[in-house]
């Protein structure tokens, strides 16, 4: 775990997931841009990909969570379970508060 | 338009094939290859995945595991001036010419 500010969430907070495809090497999923989901665990802070991916440190560190989706919230006619859920982590400059 | 890889849901909603085959010796041998650049420097994990998911689609669709990881460490060693794709091709071609 690297150096790192604080984390701005945390477990039971609700989150909106940025919309953004960026020309650039991205790591969320587009499926679940523009959805809500659940902060379930705050991991601490990582290099960000978005950088390592170029060659670069990463650096300034970006708190990663695990994020819970309702899998009916992704999926039009889901055919699964109500209470499914999808968890995903996901770096905190992709998350927004609502 | 989704970058390639993110595939959730595209192009339908069939299950994934999960099909495993056995390894061959080229796959291998591309799997030490990573390992070595990656000991010399040349290549992470992210760089080698973002390399892969650059890919146009009609590209990534049409390569095997391996051969994504074999055209994505060509771009990251082409990238860092460590050979270029004109001599990477005339190897190739000499190759070729001493199977046929």
């Amino acid at each position: 775990m690297a150096q790192s500010p604080s984390a701005k969430y945390k477990p039971g907070d609700q989150v909106r997931i940025r919309v953004g495809v960026p020309p650039t090497h991205f790591r969320t999923p587009q499926y679940v841009q523009g959805k809500q989901g659940e902060i379930e665990t705050s991991w601490g802070a990582y290099p960000n990909p978005e950088g390592l991916a170029y060659g670069g440190d990463g650096l300034p560190a970006q708190p990663l969570y695990l994020v819970k989706f309702a899998q009916t919230d992704l999926w039009t006619n889901y055919k699964g379970g109500s209470q499914d859920a999808l968890l995903l982590d996901i770096y905190e400059n992709w998350l927004e508060s609502i | 338009m989704p970058k390639v890889h993110d595939r959730g849901g595209w192009p339908n909603e069939d299950p994934i094939d999960q099909s495993e085959h056995e390894m061959e010796e080229w796959e291998r041998k591309v799997d030490a290859l990573n390992g070595v650049l990656g000991d010399l420097g040349l290549k992470t994990s992210d760089q080698l995945r973002r390399a892969i998911e650059s890919m146009d689609l009609a590209t990534y669709e049409s390569l095997a595991y391996y051969e994504k990881w074999t055209a994505a460490m060509e771009t990251l060693l082409v990238e860092q001036g460590v050979m270029t794709t004109a001599e990477i091709d005339a190897k190739m071609k000499t190759l070729k010419q001493a199977q046929a």
